[in-house]
């Protein structure tokens, strides 16, 4: 690996020192917010806690910001199906979060038979998968199958929208 | 005798037509599921609790037990077939039985890997069923104080003892304690930015969900392999003579090894898997075999692994103290169904902890009766395309999350929870103290405040009973240890416990 690209991977890290020192920050800030009300019944109060996991994100932050300056790095995770050999396929990633937000937006006012197909479908094609008709069929098939599956099996209503009254 | 009758009417409620279904259902859901490369047992539990909400709380826990020890069998099945074992307890085993499979031997691997598991499992679960109440009879005696110390111990250990880098560990146990922290505490609102959605907490079901399915699809979908292993296909299951000779004595010994470990709080099963691999090396007839396919290797380290999930639900069912990421899911589930879990679990809930345990029993013997048989099958399922495996997760995923309350703002959470899950897997930070932090945090709190209440404020009134003085005492051993290790051999950095062999996790989402 050249140099610059594991100093790009280093300073990659640095990012998660940010969000450890932003996020301690978050909860410090929220906590002295708080009025603190004493009473024997409750000793500890409410800041308490948040102090200290605020102060532990902080120190987190700032060592593990030490740590990757000085070289040190995160072990990515592997897995069954991952080829950490080439680097992260943003290509696939943003498709699939875009198939995700979908289902996000949709599913309250489209219904879950709509949004739970374009989602399955998304997310196939984003992983590459090009078999558009088997891909619709079995899109559909389990959205229909887990909104009937919830409603008669478990109770669970989730929401026809557009299909209200067809379903 | 009472632990007798107890367990006796367990199996009455567990062995109940509907009941027996649910189990049967689990094992089959847990060990199809634990088969699928990316997800574990923790995965599966977190996203089965959604369907389990209509269920009776006994029904649903029968369920579980099925799903906890099926996840388990299916992950060894994998990392025999595949030998990219997605659990970091399955490492070993996959040394030696992958070697076997690739040797023709495939049959004899699954077979003893079942068969062991079988054994450990029961053992291991008998071993459960008598050790919970004398733990809970200990326990009740213990005060809050006491309490308090037992999960910072808990929380520490797995944070410093697990996973490769302690300062990443403990990243993550702040992250996770600082989720732990939304909501209402103390009768104030903590972090919710006025937003009412927020008020009553994080749903644990949805971080647990977003953390182990959502950010492992997107994290796979980043690197997914362009040319998918190639599995060994497998016929029936079985072993000669000679193969049971040289498995039942590593059977025996990797439960022993795999019992205590899994009951410590951080023990979990890696250490327990090596130690019995090391063991089984060293007294082996045949050592030359060793590392091209030793029966011995999967036998000992299989069953050391069921024997750790066995064990660690001791602490899970006597103390409330989850201490891998299974339990700590399972933790969240009982919770949910207003269950608390701890010394009291067995007094109030005494009739629904029976029939878990007696369903453990049963979901071991189901295991046996089911997977011997279908092997061939679960070893077809990893071919199943990776899109449609992905996708699916992310399908059922965000299913089990929105159908906890109904609201697209959790799917909202289910997507930055899950963002999150991506960047700790690419920067290495290890998942279980994220989790056990969201769970124990307010838990934790808990205890502080009625420890203090005690003493009246005084925080000398943490250390009012001997067991606290003891437990802080070994968490400053624990905490301690990497820098006593630097005095002693000021020149060496510390070995990594696990030569690994195979590619694994750097961290252990599972038991399994």
């Amino acid at each position: 690996m050249s140099s610059i690209a594991s100093g790009l991977k280093g300073r990659a890290e640095l990012g998660v020192a940010l969000l450890l020192g932003v996020a301690g920050v978050v909860v410090f800030v929220d906590a002295s917010r708080l009025n603190i009300t004493y009473s024997q019944t409750d000793p500890v109060g409410p800041k308490t806690l948040p102090y200290i996991v605020a102060g532990l994100l902080i120190v987190c932050a700032v060592f593990l910001a030490i740590d990757v300056l000085r070289g040190g790095k995160g072990e990515a995770e592997a897995g069954e199906d991952i080829d950490l050999a080439h680097p992260a396929d943003w290509k696939t990633v943003l498709p699939l979060v875009g198939a995700f937000v979908a289902n996000i937006l949709l599913i309250d006012w489209a219904g879950w038979v709509i949004s739970g197909t374009i989602l399955f479908w998304g997310s196939a094609w984003a992983l590459g998968s090009r078999h558009y008709v088997r891909d619709a069929l079995i899109s559909i098939g389990m959205s229909v199958a887990t909104f009937y599956g919830f409603y008669l099996g478990l109770g669970i209503p989730l929401p026809a929208g557009l299909l209200k009254g067809i379903l | 005798m009472d632990v007798w009758s107890s367990l006796m009417d367990g199996f009455a409620t567990a062995l109940t037509p509907m009941n027996f279904l649910y189990a049967v259902i689990g094992v089959i859901l847990g060990t199809a599921v634990g088969v699928l490369p990316g997800l574990g047992p923790a995965m599966t539990v977190a996203l089965l609790l959604p369907v389990t909400y209509a269920l009776e709380p006994t029904s649903a826990f029968i369920m579980f037990a099925g799903i906890y020890y099926g996840g388990m069998y299916g992950g060894s099945t994998t990392s025999i077939l595949l030998n990219t074992p997605g659990e970091s307890s399955s490492v070993i085993t996959a040394i030696e039985g992958n070697k076997m499979a690739k040797a023709g031997r495939a049959a004899q691997a699954l077979a003893t890997a079942a068969i062991g598991s079988f054994v450990a499992g029961t053992i291991g679960t008998a071993l459960l069923a008598l050790f919970a109440p004398i733990v809970v009879e200990f326990a009740v005696s213990l005060g809050a104080p006491s309490y308090f110390a037992i999960m910072v111990l808990a929380l520490l250990a797995v944070t410093a003892v697990l996973g490769s880098s302690r300062l990443r560990g403990f990243s993550a146990l702040g992250l996770g304690l600082a989720i732990g922290l939304v909501g209402m505490g103390s009768g104030q609102a903590r972090l919710t930015f006025g937003q009412p959605l927020l008020a009553d907490g994080l749903d644990i079901v949805v971080i647990a969900v977003a953390v182990f399915a959502v950010g492992e699809a997107l994290w796979v979908a980043a690197h997914l392999r362009r040319t998918p292993l190639h599995a060994i296909p497998v016929g029936r299951p079985w072993m000669g003579k000679s193969d049971w000779k040289r498995s039942w004595k590593p059977w025996l010994r990797g439960t022993a090894f795999g019992f205590p470990f899994g009951a410590l709080p951080a023990g979990g099963a890696e250490i327990p898997t090596f130690l019995s691999y090391v063991t089984e090396k060293r007294l082996s007839k045949h050592p030359e075999e060793f590392g091209k396919g030793a029966i011995e290797g999967v036998a000992g380290p299989e069953a050391a692994n069921n024997a750790a999930a066995a064990g660690t639900l001791t602490p899970m069912l006597a103390l409330g103290l989850p201490t891998n990421a299974t339990a700590a899911v399972m933790l969240a589930a009982f919770t949910s169904y207003g269950i608390q879990p701890g010394p009291q679990l067995f007094a109030s809930q005494g009739p629904l902890v029976w029939a878990l345990i007696a369903s453990l029993f049963i979901g071991n013997f189901l295991l046996l009766l089911i997977n011997l048989p279908l092997a061939p099958m679960w070893a077809k399922l990893l071919q199943l395309p990776r899109p449609y495996l992905y996708a699916g997760i992310l399908f059922f995923a965000t299913l089990g999350a929105y159908s906890v309350n109904l609201q697209a703002f959790d799917l909202l959470l289910l997507l930055i929870f899950g963002a999150m899950g991506f960047m700790m897997r690419r920067f290495g930070l290890p998942v279980l103290p994220l989790i056990l932090g969201v769970i124990l945090g307010p838990r934790l709190e808990d205890q502080l405040r009625k420890a203090l209440q005690l003493s009246s404020g005084d925080p000398a009134g943490l250390l009012s009973e001997p067991i606290a003085v003891v437990v802080y005492i070994i968490v400053v051993i624990i905490l301690a240890f990497p820098l006593l290790l630097k005095l002693i051999r000021p020149n060496r950095p510390a070995t990594s416990l696990l030569a690994p062999n195979a590619t694994r996790g750097n961290e252990p989402t599972d038991v399994g």
